[in-house]
């Protein structure tokens, strides 16, 4: 049996991880507050833009666009959202693996990664990181995602990907996210459903259907990419709270049992003494 | 005269600004300035970095929009700006000193200055200045 000693080392060394365990749970819980908030800004941007982009391409037929156009593929990017830090249960590595799923063959993809996660990921499977940003996941700002959208746009143009691709997480509830893959480019107009049609075919467009989409479809995928870095960072979020919670329970499941052992060891102790105690006096003999 | 007015909805990717009946909207497209009242047939136009002036009978608000587009329709008029703010939300000093400094740039003949974005900065700072000036 371990020594008191040894025990209640234990038991203090248990008892200040669950406090910090505590601690962060409260951090995240009250980020994910805020986080929120911002989630919930943002979505009205992005279903906007979308419904242009609808709007436009569904109502002048036939209309073409670089953006659009479908080749074949050869090349992939992907772009990978994941955070700085771990303690977040099982958040970034359900991501990763939803992004290295649409690799089949690592010489032709090129990975933009947001994160120290995703990248270290990456790394580790020797696939090819044009770039990579750390310090920004947790709390996203629009000219990253602007950053980042231009460079995959770019990808796009000169042909160094023939499809690009996104994976984030998303948001359900704090409780529960998914893991995401979505293709950014080119823009896939067919999921983007059709709403009033009528509307549609009387648009005026200034200055011309060309225009206002080579201006649009840039918007789109930046707020695509910042959409899904803000929903990313709640989901983070969230993770780390449901983990922190859990390890908090569970540190307090080890100090009772641990505290247990230590009240037998402790009566252990006082019942031998009193045993020594009454053999040395010699009542008995 | 509330079937009069046109719905505005005024959207940046970090908040909606504005989203109220208005009788008349005019803004800074990017080949001119269009006003929209209600019933406007359906229009999808770029924006320009300029004023938007939100009229309700003698009442006139003004905001800053930095780029981005609009959309009219039957549901009304939807403006999709990158950053879109109120004349009280402005920082006065700040953009004084953010016209300066572009002009400064603009005027140094530096090699690595990026000009266009030195512009771009120019023109932000002139427009904040106008909307706080009246």
């Amino acid at each position: 049996m371990a020594s008191m000693r040894d025990i209640k080392r234990r038991i203090k060394s248990v008892n200040s991880t669950q406090q910090i365990t505590k601690a962060m749970n409260l951090v995240a819980s009250s980020k994910l507050t805020r986080a929120k908030n911002r989630l919930m800004d943002t979505r009205p941007f992005f279903q906007e833009t979308r419904k242009v982009i609808a709007g436009i391409v569904n109502g002048s037929k036939g209309i073409s666009h670089p953006y659009l156009e479908k080749r074949k593929v050869n090349k992939k990017a992907v772009i990978l959202i994941t955070g700085d830090r771990g303690l977040c249960g099982g958040y970034n590595a359900n991501v990763s693996k939803a992004a290295f799923s649409c690799i089949d063959n690592k010489e032709n993809v090129s990975a933009i990664t947001i994160g120290s996660k995703g990248r270290e990921f990456f790394k580790r499977r020797g696939v090819n990181i044009i770039q990579s940003y750390t310090g920004i996941s947790e709390n996203p700002d629009y000219s990253d995602a602007l950053k980042i959208g231009r460079l995959a746009l770019d990808l796009f143009i000169k042909e160094e990907a023939d499809e690009v691709y996104l994976a984030y997480t998303e948001f359900i509830s704090t409780l529960s996210s998914e893991p995401k893959l979505i293709k950014v480019l080119p823009v896939d107009v067919s999921e983007f459903g059709n709403e009033d049609a009528d509307d549609q075919a009387l648009t005026i467009y200034e200055p011309d259907e060309e225009a206002v989409l080579e201006y649009v479809i840039p918007k789109y995928v930046n707020t695509v990419i910042f959409g899904a870095m803000v929903e990313s960072a709640v989901c983070e979020l969230g993770a780390r709270m449901t983990a922190m919670d859990s390890a908090t329970e569970n540190a307090s499941e080890m100090i009772d049992s641990l505290n247990l052992l230590y009240n037998r060891a402790r009566q252990g102790a006082i019942t031998q003494e009193i045993t020594e105690i009454v053999g040395g006096s010699g009542i008995y003999d | 005269m509330a079937e009069n007015k046109v719905r505005l909805r005024i959207v940046t990717p970090v908040r909606e600004l504005y989203d109220k009946d208005t009788e008349m909207v005019i803004m800074r497209s990017s080949i001119g300035d269009v006003g929209i009242l209600h019933g406007h047939q359906p229009l999808t136009t770029t924006l320009d970095y300029g004023l938007l002036r939100i009229i309700n009978g003698d009442e006139e608000i003004k905001a800053t929009v930095f780029g981005g587009f609009a959309s009219v329709d039957s549901r009304g008029i939807t403006i999709l700006s990158d950053a879109a703010e109120w004349p009280d939300e402005i920082d006065e000093k700040r953009a004084i000193a953010a016209k300066e400094r572009a002009e400064k740039r603009i005027k140094s003949n530096d090699e690595s200055v990026d000009i266009v974005r030195a512009e771009l900065a120019l023109r932000r700072a002139l427009l904040r200045l106008e909307a706080k000036g009246k």
